[in-house]
């Protein structure tokens, strides 16, 4: 069994709402399953489903090879949670606060406070084991959640946007703590909005109006047929005036797309296009080239092309 | 099921010994309305402020004053010469009352003719005018009965003599103290229930706790014990204070009256539960605890008589769970009513606490799902 999370055919109904429309996917052990897509696309629901909080209208959920559903309370005990919101007691301290999860799960004085020094280390948070949450900072609350979450050993854990808002050294401490999880054979789920953080991810996962629209490794995504039209070709290119660059490229005969990437524009050109037709058109509407290469799609092509496209099939 | 019960528990106690809400609200609001109402807001009205426009100055009026004053019911806090200074003292509020002694009176009280005394009362505070008018006209009669006997008869021929049973002073810190002990014990177990749950929610605590293995009853019980607890340290303080420092006996039995209180917890902790499952936030719950709570004080019985209710209210009074506990304190407090006077009392209250709790843990627990 090298499957920790399983979802088939999932759908999920709030009225005449459907948030969660037949999603299927499944995890492997160890894996870093980067969940994505819109707000309100239905992110926190399948979440919500797979830890037991919402019963999905039709389909079926395994975690661990046991089906949520059915057997909520069994599956409990093997998953961790880290909501997108703060969730813990403020008013409580560091070990307070782990020692009431320690204790909700049921382990005993001697594991409770061996698993309290473990995960403090983990997350190199025991110097404020006597500090109130609530006066925590940003990142270091997301370090104690993340403590909590990990308490009982969970062979699985729920990241919902544990990165929303924090500072960027503590956001790439966060993900480097990820990574250690992930060595020790922990299976994450993390939702996101950074296209980064989907880059790092073992695997990933699109969620669009309901539907799951991408699934798969980042490399294998990238080279999707629809992302990578017959014919084309990806350019990045570093003009010394990006907006001017970007209108003029969009005029350019034979760019089929154009996107601002920082100081940079992304280009989707057909292959008769060569990147010196380019650059000399771009000179020829007065803007200055300082570099021009190819390059493959990023995540957010794909995801990107992917929304374009489910979109033109009439959603 | 009970899974967590201790360690939700446990956890409570700590919010409340750390929250200043709670403590605000289980201990300063509780000794604050005992102070208020049971000392300032005395309904014993004595000592009403005053004027006195005497034209007469002579023995018989000068005596007339005393007898006003030895009521206890009226202080001559002035003395005016005009019939505007009169009126201008009530109106000023320097008064309450005003009497006007005539010219004429010794003459007429030495002559046995009838001498006539105005009293001006200042309306505005319909208790108290109440108080005033009725005191002078008894005193007026009384003392003509006086004259009378002293003529011709030996006792009046009709003597009624009121004896108040129970509070034979007529203290009203006898009344309102015990009625107070409801009041509070109410107050503090449905607003702090209702407050500790909707936070869980608003904090997002409670999502998070339904991931881990709780059980809904250790959940929802582990959340209700402190403030059971609460409410009978609440219910021990208060009556503490009404012993020693109102000096209201407990006529009944205290073994009966600590046995009928925890009844009244279920339907204390029963509406602070049902309220959180309709309150979003803490803001939310205030509200909603005072809609509950207000008119539990106003038409229990607390303040006013329900005898005296508008016939559409009535009804309303019957279904509300403070106005039996009411009766079974006063009961107990008062008339030293036993389990034979207050089955009954008892019983609807068990009832409505069970049904209240029942009700209220059924929402509860169908909002976790």
């Amino acid at each position: 069994m090298n499957t920790a999370i399983t979802c088939d055919n999932l759908t999920k109904r709030f009225g005449s709402i459907t948030a969660v429309s037949d999603v299927s996917f499944s995890v492997e052990r160890g894996a870093i399953f980067g969940f994505l897509g819109p707000n309100g696309s239905g992110k926190s629901t399948v979440i919500r489903i797979l830890c037991g909080l919402l019963a999905p209208t039709s389909g079926e959920a395994y975690l661990d090879g046991i089906d949520v559903v059915a057997h909520p309370d069994d599956v409990k005990p093997r998953i961790g949670y880290m909501s997108q919101q703060f969730s813990l007691y403020r008013d409580l301290t560091v070990e307070e606060n782990l020692d009431f999860y320690g204790s909700i799960y049921g382990l005993d004085r001697e594991r409770l406070a061996d698993r309290k020094d473990a995960v403090m280390s983990i997350v190199a948070i025991t110097d404020r084991r006597n500090q109130r949450a609530g006066t925590l900072s940003g990142g270091w609350k997301q370090r104690l959640a993340l403590a909590c979450a990990l308490i009982h050993e969970p062979g699985i854990i729920f990241l919902d946007e544990p990165t929303a808002g924090i500072d960027p050294v503590a956001r790439r401490y966060l993900w480097d703590l990820l990574f250690e999880l992930s060595l020790r054979g922990v299976t994450l789920f993390v939702t996101t909005h950074y296209m980064d953080e989907a880059e790092r991810c073992t695997d990933v996962g699109y969620i669009y109006l309901s539907k799951l629209i991408a699934l798969g490794k980042p490399s294998d995504l990238k080279l999707l047929p629809d992302v990578n039209p017959k014919d084309t070709y990806r350019l990045e290119i570093v003009p010394d005036d990006p907006t001017r660059a970007l209108h003029a490229a969009r005029d350019i005969p034979g760019v089929r797309s154009s996107t601002f990437f920082g100081e940079s524009i992304h280009l989707l050109v057909d292959r008769a296009v060569t990147a010196a037709d380019l650059e000399r058109a771009l000179t020829g509407h007065g803007i200055e080239v300082v570099r021009i290469n190819e390059m493959g799609p990023t995540l957010e092509d794909v995801f990107v092309t992917l929304t374009e496209k489910q979109e033109a099939r009439g959603v | 099921m009970f899974r967590g019960l201790w360690s939700v528990t446990k956890k409570e106690f700590i919010h409340v010994r750390r929250d200043p809400i709670t403590i605000f609200i289980g201990l300063m609001i509780p000794m604050v309305q005992l102070a208020i109402l049971g000392y300032a807001l005395d309904t014993d009205i004595k000592h009403i402020r005053t004027a006195v426009y005497d034209l007469d100055h002579r023995a018989a009026s000068t005596e007339l004053i005393d007898k006003f004053e030895a009521t206890q019911y009226y202080d001559v806090v002035e003395y005016v010469n005009s019939d505007d200074a009169l009126r201008q003292a009530i109106v000023d509020g320097r008064a309450h009352v005003g009497i006007k002694i005539p010219p004429d009176y010794s003459e007429r009280i030495g002559r046995g003719e009838d001498a006539r005394v105005l009293v001006l009362v200042d309306g505005s505070d319909s208790q108290m005018a109440f108080r005033a008018q009725s005191t002078a006209v008894s005193l007026g009669l009384q003392l003509s009965i006086r004259r009378v006997n002293s003529t011709h008869l030996s006792s009046p021929p009709i003597d009624i003599r009121p004896r108040t049973l129970f509070n034979p002073n007529m203290r009203s810190a006898n009344f309102m103290v015990p009625g107070l002990l409801g009041v509070i014990m109410q107050l503090v177990t449905v607003m702090l229930t209702a407050l500790a749950i909707v936070r869980e929610k608003e904090n997002g605590t409670l999502e998070q706790l339904l991931v881990t293995p709780v059980g809904r009853l250790g959940l929802m019980i582990g959340k209700l014990v402190p403030y059971a607890v609460i409410g009978i340290l609440e219910t021990a303080l208060v009556l503490f204070v009404m012993w020693a420092i109102f000096a209201v006996p407990i006529n009944g039995s205290l073994l009966l009256l600590w046995a009928l209180i925890p009844i009244f917890l279920f339907a204390g902790l029963g509406l602070g539960l049902l309220i959180s499952t309709f309150a979003r936030n803490q803001p939310q719950a205030f509200q909603l605890s005072f809609l509950v709570i207000l008119p539990s004080v106003l038409l229990s019985g607390f303040f006013f008589p329900r005898e005296a209710m508008p016939r559409i209210i009535y009804p309303v009074t019957t279904i509300i769970p403070v106005t039996y506990f009411l009766e079974i304190l006063r009961g107990i407090i008062l008339r030293g009513a036993g389990w034979p006077e207050l089955w009954r009392q008892s019983l609807i209250l068990l009832g409505m606490g069970v049904a209240i709790l029942a009700v209220a843990a059924a929402r509860f627990q169908k909002r976790l799902g």
